[in-house]
């Protein structure tokens, strides 16, 4: 009958989702076989559980306190550069993790500037190592993050309301009350709970920053047990801690949160007549600019003397690092383009189900099963690219459904009917119409998952060979060698690397679109 | 000839009565008032609609459950008749072949149906460097290339100007007397109705009528439709 006749059909989504699903309930339930029931937490893994809960917490409430502000002064302030600005407090979501934190340490380390000046007045460095130096990491990346969703809710506010205020004379802390307040208690509470789902899966920044018993994530525990203590069980048992942790973190957040995120329309300002004080305003968004600058431009800065110290071994990691993001890509379009197919046609649980799994695995727990199965048949180091390459693709799958599946809706709805009526369905309609009308979204979804695969720094430090590594675990190595001026040249070229390949993708997909 | 037996067609909680026959070959205008109907009726002959009760038969051939692209129907929508981001002469090949792939003849055919339109010249340009007008020529070589025995218009020509909708309209004839396609048209304006009609379809109270004569029916319009025509005060 009529309404069941659909251009595409929905069993290559279908088929898709159950791989995604297989993937991550399989390797969920490997690790749950070799988890010993018997062998219990020992006193370093509740050390880790509180760590990992108490660092979340803080990195949230401290990103989300100073995103409102930041956000407040860019919605209600124009100036040049300001959309600059935003598309810049989008950055850090493709921005590596490795390259950031060498960042961080140029400016707020033991030798860092801060530090630096601070002697100068004869007070000591800083220390960043431990609950510190992760928090300031996470409210790093997080901090523009909760800047962007705040934003966002203060651009809904429909412009009538501060009209309707200015009308009544409410100013200052009234206004505050009467229309900010309850946007703000309405949007900070799911913000908060993205953010504290993002630190909980928090792996290399504990790595890098953290450490020692007194500031290991479940995350790292994991990856300890794994790679120096070879003991199975113990990662399989903290593999199901951390899997509870973040399903249920990841429910709160999609319960907490609403749609959008990556959302359109963040150049307006808002026109409102109550003023407030410019100076204040100004002053939080030179903060958070310079907060966010400053870490890059150390990172450019070393990085341009590093690039002539740097052994040969970070160009062929280099290499590796692209192969692994291009198959990553691959994979990953493989995957989501059927799967935004089969949603766009028909509402499929299953489906979507898949598709938001990844925010609640934990690449590791993933990596941890994907060793479990692999090492009775084959040398598991010997698949650690093709492994690191799946695992990235299946973490970006949510967020690039995100931005495919509203994009495959929109044609079908719009071209479904005339694609029907001249017989055009299945093959022919998914390479002629679907995919030349989300070429722009396309290019946007693979740009993102190149981005994030090329700085991946998670399940190939579990997998990793001496002769191979992709390039941030290169950085990290020499990092760990003490040779910071080659890894900063490292950082560069990979934030170069990955910035360009987001670039060509996003560009490749929007050129010559036409409409 | 199309006949609809009675058929029951459902759009949420809007139902439409159909029990009538159309000839082949005949020109037909579908009129009445605003949501009575008339672009439901011609989505469900179509197939883009389901018939919960009753049969719509071609010549014979049962058509009720068939995929819309299985039917023997051409139809151009009110828009969103071209691809975006194919040129014309893609658009137009895909009345052929749904893949878009051609063999040398078919390209003659497919550069043969756009000149036949007046595009000569204008193959490959995409849907936004064409006018209105342009667009809707590609639209109609692509019917004609179809092949298709019905051809449906939900309005396409809504949009243009009086004088190039005259132009469409006067096309769409010629190309369905040479082709000897059946016509059904929606029509907001009894003039379009009168332009290249005969016969004429009255949908109103939730239900498709009869085929009546045109220009009786407009010049005698019963009451839902006369209201609708704002003739009531002269009578």
């Amino acid at each position: 009958m009529a309404r069941s006749t659909q251009p595409v059909s929905t069993v290559p989504g279908l088929a898709a989702a159950c791989v995604v699903a297989a993937l991550i309930l399989g390797t969920l339930a490997a690790v749950a076989f070799r988890a010993e029931a018997g062998h219990g937490f020992l006193f370093a893994d509740w050390a880790a559980l509180r760590f990992t809960l108490t660092q979340a917490i803080l990195s949230s409430i401290i990103s989300v306190v100073l995103a409102v502000p930041v956000a407040r002064a860019l919605s209600r302030r124009r100036f040049a550069g300001r959309r600059v600005l935003i598309a810049l407090l989008g950055a850090p979501f493709i921005l590596p993790v490795i390259v950031a934190i060498l960042g961080l340490l140029q400016v707020f380390g033991r030798s860092g500037w801060i530090s630096e000046l601070l002697a100068q007045f004869g007070a000591p460095p800083i220390r960043i190592y431990g609950m510190h130096g992760v928090v300031l990491a996470h409210v790093f990346f997080n901090l523009p993050l909760a800047t962007r969703l705040i934003l966002q809710g203060w651009q809904e506010v429909p412009s009538e309301r501060f009209r309707l205020a200015a009308q009544l004379g409410c100013e200052g802390r009234s206004l505050f009350r009467l229309i900010e307040l309850p946007m703000l208690a309405r949007i900070v509470p799911g913000v908060a709970a993205v953010i504290f789902a993002i630190c909980l899966t928090s792996f290399a920044v504990a790595l890098t920053l953290g450490g020692g018993p007194r500031a290991t994530t479940v995350e790292l525990a994991i990856y300890q047990a794994f790679t120096y203590d070879f003991d199975l069980g113990r990662a399989a048992l903290l593999s199901g801690l951390q899997l509870v942790l973040t399903a249920a973190a990841a429910f709160t957040a999609l319960k907490l949160s609403r749609e959008g995120g990556f959302g359109a329309g963040l150049d307006r300002t808002i026109h409102r007549w109550d003023g407030g004080a410019p100076i204040v305003d100004a002053i939080w968004i030179i903060l958070a600019a310079v907060f966010l600058l400053l870490p890059l431009s150390a990172v450019v800065m070393s990085g341009l003397e590093g690039l002539f110290t740097m052994p040969p071994v970070v160009f062929k990691a280099a290499l590796i690092s692209v192969a692994v993001a291009a198959a990553s890509t691959a994979i990953l379009l493989m995957l989501a383009l059927p799967m935004a197919a089969t949603i766009a046609v028909r509402r499929h649980g299953l489906v979507e189900l898949s598709g938001i799994l990844g925010l609640a695995a934990s690449p590791l727990v993933i990596g941890t099963g994907l060793f479990i199965i692999i090492r009775p048949v084959a040398d598991p180091t010997s698949l650690a690219l093709p492994v690191t390459a799946l695992v990235n693709a299946t973490m970006a799958l949510p967020f690039a459904l995100r931005i495919l599946v509203p994009a495959a809706q929109d044609t079908v709805l719009r071209h479904g009917r005339l694609a029907l009526s001249l017989n055009m369905k299945g093959r022919v309609f998914f390479t002629r119409i679907l995919i030349p009308r989300m070429r722009a979204q396309i290019g946007f979804a693979a740009g993102l998952s190149a981005a994030l695969s090329m700085g991946d720094l998670g399940v190939i430090a579990l997998f990793a060979d001496p002769e191979f590594a992709t390039l941030p675990l290169q950085i990290y190595r020499l990092m760990g060698a003490y040779k910071m001026q080659a890894a900063a040249g490292g950082a560069l070229l990979l934030l170069v690397l990955s910035m360009t390949v987001f670039w060509i993708l996003d560009r490749g997909g929007r050129w010559h679109v036409e409409d | 000839m199309l006949k609809i037996r009675s058929c029951m067609i459902t759009n949420g909680a809007f139902k439409l009565h159909a029990d009538l026959d159309i000839e082949a070959a005949s020109s037909v205008a579908v009129i009445g008032p605003s949501g009575a109907g008339k672009s439901t009726l011609l989505e469900a002959i179509a197939g883009f609609r389901d018939i919960t009760d009753g049969r719509v038969s071609w010549n014979g051939h049962d058509l009720t459950n068939l995929a819309p692209g299985k039917r023997p129907i051409a139809m151009l929508f009110q828009d969103g008749n071209l691809f975006p981001h194919l040129t014309a002469e893609q658009n137009a090949a895909l009345g052929l072949r749904p893949s878009g792939k051609l063999s040398r003849a078919e390209h003659l055919q497919v550069k043969a149906a756009l000149e036949r339109v007046g595009l000569a010249g204008m193959e490959a340009r995409k849907p936004a460097h064409l006018s209105g007008g342009q667009q809707n020529r590609v639209a109609l070589a692509r019917v004609l290339l179809q092949h298709r025995d019905l051809l449906l218009l939900d309005e396409p020509f809504a949009a243009l100007g009086p004088a190039l909708k005259a132009e469409m309209l006067d096309l769409v004839a010629e190309l369905v007397a040479e082709t000897g396609t059946t016509l059904l048209m929606v029509s907001h304006d009894p003039q379009d109705a009168r332009r290249i009609t005969r016969k004429a379809l009255l949908v109103a109270d939730g239900t498709a009528h009869p085929l009546a004569d045109t220009t009786q029916l407009l010049n005698n319009p019963p009451p839902a439709l006369s209201a609708y025509l704002g003739t009531n005060q002269t009578h």
